[in-house]
């Protein structure tokens, strides 16, 4: 049971994260499909931080200098959004999916390069970090906190003050609300979607980094998060764009996310004989359950996915 | 536009076909550059090994055959990219073609291996599993109002689990590959009709090859030239207005991806059918041919000639890339390679933009009104940002 609430919270931790990097992105009249290998990357900076760390770095530098790399490979990957979307007016969705294939691709073809440097016999796309993960978790009797759960509810809060009660929150949802009207009263439209996208690459970023150190203790990069991203859009979608209503939706996915993998430790979920596959399934089943039921009262940011175009009216 | 004929640099089609050559030698110069920091010694080597392909091998039989390994392959990933053209077309970004894809090989197999069925109504299989995978897409976007990607990635995971928990039912007792179709049930294989014979005895090469270049003719030839295809681009345009015209735009999405589902359907068992592939019932990421699809798709200009075209060169350097020396360079550099293409398709567009101011300033006469004030502003601003 601790055990279930553990990964519940740490995979409620990922999807929060990363909904959130969506609700700045699509609040500021972007949609970010590329969440998902933004994730790949930010995970991917952050193992490299892990893995060059030398071994006497004390913990808390390992957790600081890895969210740190983590950060930086997300916003410097959602730049890549930002620039073709905002500044081109290229289709979100192709720039988003382009991204998502990207990451995956070129983390695996960065990790072998530096596996085969290291050793020519080994040509995994495999990265082990067992000694620098136990910096993120301190052990409370069974339970394993994790210092992401208390960075992701600082966030959420924060994400809350910066989007209801800021300036800058306020101008970045006028921009996906009516970009036309926000650019009549001085708010610079480009800037501001850069900037909620950049915001989005940095949350992906560490979004991705907890995910690859939930439950594991090497990540394997040719098979991406899984659609772990693309779950978090469903968590966003689900949350009405709202941070505190993603807490809870996060909440929900993660506790069948976490099912998947502590499910043999209850005896009447193994005495029902359910293949391990369709643990796995459950997420994404209930994700397109909860969509059918909460897309058609979609409280979607009205400009979301539409170019800024200056002339038109 | 007011010439009746517009010069041959100007037309749509020329543009659109520059623009691809301009996205494949952009994405090709950043893929040399990644070879170049990975083994600056193999670099080129590797490069043109991707860009031969079959051509590697020093026999002209040889060749031939690999030639008509690459084709097996392309067929199933043309008739991917045409899925997501004809929903593209729509409105509607077909990202779930990979699990609609997952779904006919999963329901072509498991027909071929465990019913034992002859090779038409394992297709037929696969082309209602595909279907139905699309229909579902279809029936959330149109009365539910959900993202057809979101739905569509969501559904292709669903799609790989449980085409893995189905097809572990026929796979060989010792490996997670799934039996072999030549061995267990010889009429579920394509029949050739003589074009293996073609390509140097290649048993790979069947009817699905031709078929699917059919196929292609047939979308276009819809999309075209009938009222079916005016109305869904209609409904692609502006759905509103669709409506407004009394055309059923709930009807029109759902069929769209019904159709899509079929093509990508159909797409996988052009390939499962030949036996080219063993489905491994381990796997855990869906296969690359859906998203494939999505850069041949682009790359083919939205055009169902041009995206016949594009498939074979995405499959001919995808098929260069396993030639690659593995001690030297990843595999996953052509899929690097491809998804830079896929990327810098974003920027066609612009790509046409920039052609069309280019041609429109040559072709300015001398002597023109002067541009009032807030025009120059307007235009410096634009451009600024």
């Amino acid at each position: 049971m601790v055990l279930l609430l553990q990964y519940t919270l740490i995979f409620s931790s990922v999807l929060i994260l990363v909904a959130l990097g969506g609700c700045y992105s699509e609040h500021s009249g972007v949609i970010n499909l590329g969440l998902e290998g933004i994730m790949v990357i930010g995970a991917l900076g952050g193992a490299l931080a892990m893995k060059y760390l030398p071994s006497t770095t004390g913990a808390f530098w390992i957790v600081v200098i890895s969210i740190l790399a983590a950060i930086v490979f997300g916003v410097l990957y959602s730049a890549l959004l930002a620039v073709a979307c905002v500044n081109f007016n290229a289709d979100q969705t192709l720039i988003g999916t382009a991204l998502n294939l990207l990451a995956t691709a070129a983390a695996a073809v960065i990790v072998k390069s530096i596996n085969v440097m290291e050793n020519p016999d080994n040509v995994s796309t495999t990265i082990q970090y067992v000694e620098e993960k136990k910096a993120f978790v301190v052990s409370w009797g069974s339970f394993e906190f994790n210092w992401f759960m208390l960075i992701t509810i600082v966030l959420l809060i924060f994400a809350y003050i910066v989007l209801y009660k800021t300036r800058f929150g306020l101008r970045l949802q006028a921009c996906g609300e009516n970009p036309q009207a926000a650019d009549s009263v001085g708010i610079n439209v480009y800037k501001m979607r850069w900037a909620g996208v950049l915001i989005s690459g940095l949350l992906g970023g560490i979004g991705g980094l907890v995910y690859i150190t939930a439950g594991v203790s090497e990540w394997k990069f040719e098979t991406g998060v899984a659609g772990f991203g693309f779950l978090a859009l469903a968590v966003m979608i689900f949350g009405q764009w709202k941070p505190q209503r993603i807490a809870w939706a996060a909440l929900l996915f993660g506790l069948f996310r976490a099912l998947s993998n502590v499910y043999s430790g209850f005896d009447f979920l193994v005495a029902l004989h359910i293949p391990g596959t369709v643990y796995n399934m459950f997420p994404y089943i209930i994700s397109l359950v909860v969509l059918a039921f909460t897309s058609k009262n979609s409280h979607a940011p009205k400009a979301e996915g539409i170019p800024y175009d200056k002339g038109s009216r | 536009m007011n010439e009746a004929k517009p010069s041959f640099w100007k037309r749509d089609g020329v543009q659109s076909i520059i623009a691809a050559l301009l996205c494949i030698l952009i994405g090709l110069i950043i893929g040399y550059i990644v070879m170049l920091f990975i083994n600056p010694a193999h670099a080129w080597e590797g490069l043109l090994t991707i860009l031969e392909n079959f051509f590697t091998f020093g026999s002209p039989a040889a060749q031939l055959k690999y030639f008509g390994s690459t084709l097996v392959k392309t067929a199933p990933l043309l008739l991917c990219a045409l899925s997501i053209q004809f929903c593209y077309k729509v409105g509607l970004f077909n990202i779930g073609a990979a699990g609609q894809y997952v779904a006919g090989a999963g329901m072509c197999l498991y027909a071929a291996l465990a019913w034992q069925l002859p090779w038409y109504l394992c297709l037929l299989l696969a082309l209602v599993a595909g279907t139905v995978m699309g229909l579902l897409v279809g029936v959330l976007k149109a009365y539910c109002n959900v993202n057809e990607v979101i739905s569509g990635i969501m559904l292709n995971w669903i799609g790989l689990y449980a085409v893995n928990m189905l097809l572990t039912q026929v796979k060989e007792v010792a490996s997670p590959y799934t039996l072999v179709i030549s061995s267990v049930n010889p009429s579920a294989l394509l029949p050739t009709l003589g074009l293996d014979a073609l390509f140097s005895k290649n048993q790979y090469v069947t009817i699905a090859i031709p078929l699917s270049i059919l196929i292609a003719v047939l979308i276009w030839f819809i999309q075209r030239k009938t009222v079916l295809g005016y109305e869904l681009q209609a409904t692609g345009f502006n759905k509103d207005a669709a409506k407004y015209c009394g055309m059923k735009e709930k009807r029109n999405i759902i069929l769209t991806l019904s159709i899509g589902g079929a093509l990508a359907g159909v797409g996988a068992a052009f390939l499962y059918l030949t036996g080219f592939e063993q489905w491994s019932c381990t796997q855990s990421s869906v296969p690359a041919m859906g998203f494939n699809g999505i850069a041949a798709t682009f790359l083919g200009g939205l055009d169902p000639f041009g995206t016949i075209f594009a498939s074979y060169f995405i499959q001919h350097i995808t098929s260069g890339g396993a030639f690659l020396d593995k001690a030297f360079f990843p595999s996953q550099i052509t899929d690097l390679i491809t998804s830079i293409i896929i990327y810098l398709c974003g920027f066609v567009l612009f790509f046409k933009m920039q052609m069309a101011k280019h041609h429109a300033a040559k072709r300015k006469p001398p002597k023109e009104p002067k541009p009032t004030v807030s025009d120059s502003v307007q235009s410096a601003k634009g451009s600024e940002a």
